[in-house]
């Protein structure tokens, strides 16, 4: 290099890194392979057909959306593809695909371009659609598929979280409650009824260790909201430790705290908010398992505290070096 | 002629450059709660219609008469009256309507529309400038009504039915007949098509040469120019 380039004058940034959005996009994408895989292997092609929908609709509607609202093509940053996984990731595998399709319009349309695009939705596009898809199709949302049966008949089962609520508002835990249930290996394992992604905790787990080599994500608000979640529950199941790691490998708790509550544009930047907003995200999702109608309540709990994320970031925002607090400041100006 | 002129203009700026719902954003409450079927918005739309031309006139005729300390409670009386009137107008003859509405019929005594008209334009104008007045944003609140109530039944049941029509029997199918997107008449769908007729009704004004609407400027308002708070500096912009 010679010397005038290493001597070159110019505006800040100085310090590049090759973490463009695309990277991490890609690196997410990565990390729900995994899944996708153990879906496919659990609940048949199908899998990959809606996955593949999802995908190609999300894609196709982002980039004509940016042509509609004569802005950038920002389609190239592979956002739209992670939002297409995680959508199809949240439905079960027997969802008519124009649902699914619906489900992502809704998220990249309204969620995300109406409100400038990446980097400025308001809340998680996956999780808006996922709700959206809950609230318009009830029926269809919950036809779960028991795993394998794709290969001789379908075979339809009730979810695990129901089962779990259902032994918690009998009152009694006791060891043989857990008996109608699949084994906590087989949950585990992926061998459950549920949505495509949430099913296989070892495949998410697997993405979340690619995701925390790559430095993609913190470790903070997954530990933090899993962590608030398991001591609610421990304490609501009565300190049952089978009741306990039922509810945390059931329903899309693993899916929703590695890929959903860490989204950049939708959570805190602070480790300090970060926290707030992993326990925030626990708390809600136990009150809403434990008390509500429904027996999922992850996605709303994130959706709650992604619009919560300003004025924690308010309430957080580190006091810059040398300067005094605003109560401290009138306290000192009136004496 | 220039009255005649100006009068045509009271009438029309009600439709859509000052259309109540979505360029003023007055009356939301009645707008997301019954806009969950045509039949419901056109009733609400047509009874609080009738209350308003009424009251207009009314409160116009007696404008001089009302001292202007106890005027909101005076417009409020007189609104009140109308809306018993309605009320049991409705009840005698479509009581169907009647239960559709629910309560939602006797708060049009408190419906933003009439009380802004009385208060924004009705206090201050002839009889019979009030009267086009109350039509023109009459007819806008029921298309806007109207509207909304055809996207959220259209996509949120799957049909249109109008019971007095056709003996009750849905008049159209459409293609979501069968799977319904139910959140279209649940109440964040309502909110969800009320922001993108908002949306439409401020591109198309902004089309006819009107102010583009901003996050922080007051100025496509379309009360920009009658509006007190400006004059008071209670604007901060």
């Amino acid at each position: 290099m010679s010397l005038d380039k290493k001597l070159l004058v110019s505006a800040s940034p100085h310090d590049h890194s090759k973490d463009t959005v695309t990277r991490i996009m890609l690196d997410v994408v990565i990390a729900l392979v995994p899944s996708l895989i153990a879906a496919t292997f659990l609940f048949g092609y199908r899998t990959l057909i809606v996955s593949a929908v999802s995908v190609g609709a999300c894609v196709l509607v982002e980039y004509i959306s940016r042509i509609v609202m004569k802005r950038h093509q920002t389609v190239g940053d592979l956002s739209a593809i992670v939002t297409g996984l995680l959508i199809a990731f949240n439905v079960p595998v027997s969802m008519p695909l124009w649902m699914v399709v619906l489900g992502d319009i809704l998220a990249i349309v309204v969620v995300k371009q109406m409100f400038g695009g990446i980097g400025m939705n308001f809340v998680n596009p996956a999780l808006a659609a996922r709700i959206m898809l809950i609230a318009s199709f009830p029926t269809e949302m919950g036809k779960w598929n028991a795993p394998f049966s794709w290969k001789t008949e379908t075979i339809t089962t009730a979810s695990p979280l129901n089962a779990i609520k259902e032994i918690y508002r009998s009152g009694e835990i006791t060891s043989e409650s857990f008996d109608g249930l699949p084994s906590l290996l087989d949950m585990f394992l992926g061998k459950r009824a549920g949505s495509l992604g949430e099913v296989c905790a070892i495949a998410l787990v697997i993405g979340l260790i690619y995701l925390l080599v790559r430095r993609v994500i913190k470790l903070t608000i997954p530990l933090a909201y899993v962590g608030s979640f398991a001591v609610i529950m421990f304490i609501a199941g009565g300190f049952n430790l089978t009741f306990l790691a039922y509810e945390i490998l059931a329903g899309g708790l693993l899916l929703g705290a590695i890929f959903m509550a860490t989204d950049y544009t939708t959570s805190p930047i602070n480790f300090k908010g970060q926290i707030i907003f992993g326990i925030g995200c626990g708390v809600l999702t136990a009150l809403i398992r434990l008390f509500g109608n429904l027996p999922e309540g992850v996605s709303f709990a994130i959706i709650i505290m992604n619009i919560l994320v300003p004025h924690i970031e308010n309430l957080t925002t580190p006091k810059p070096f040398g300067t005094v607090k605003e109560k401290k400041k009138k306290e000192a100006e009136a004496k | 002629m220039a009255e005649k002129k100006s009068l045509m203009k009271e009438l029309t700026k009600g439709f859509l450059d000052e259309n109540p719902v979505l360029r003023l954003v007055l009356g939301t409450c009645p707008t997301l709660a019954v806009s969950t079927s045509v039949e419901s918005a056109i009733g609400m739309g047509l009874a609080a219609s009738i209350v308003l031309i009424c009251s207009n006139v009314v409160i116009s005729a007696l404008r001089k008469v009302i001292p202007s300390k106890v005027r909101i409670p005076a417009y409020i009386v007189v609104i009140a009256s109308f809306v018993t009137i309605v009320q049991m107008l409705v009840k005698a003859f479509a009581p169907s309507l009647d239960e559709q509405l629910g309560v939602y019929l006797p708060l049009i005594v408190v419906n933003c529309i009439i009380l802004g008209r009385a208060e924004a334009f009705a206090g201050k104008n002839s009889v019979l400038a009030s009267a086009v007045d109350g039509v023109g944003m009459g007819v806008g609140f029921t298309i806007a009504l109207f509207l909304m109530g055809f996207i959220r039944e259209f996509f949120g049941t799957g049909t249109i039915t109008i019971s007095l029509i056709n003996g009750g029997q849905p008049l159209w199918n459409s293609v979501f007949g069968e799977n319904p997107i139910l959140i279209f008449i649940l109440a964040p769908g309502g909110f969800f098509v009320f922001g993108m007729l908002i949306m439409l009704a401020n591109k198309i004004a902004e089309k006819k040469g009107k102010e583009k609407a901003q996050l922080h400027s007051c100025k496509a308002c379309p009360m920009f120019a009658t509006c007190t708070a400006q004059e008071k500096e209670e604007c901060d912009r």
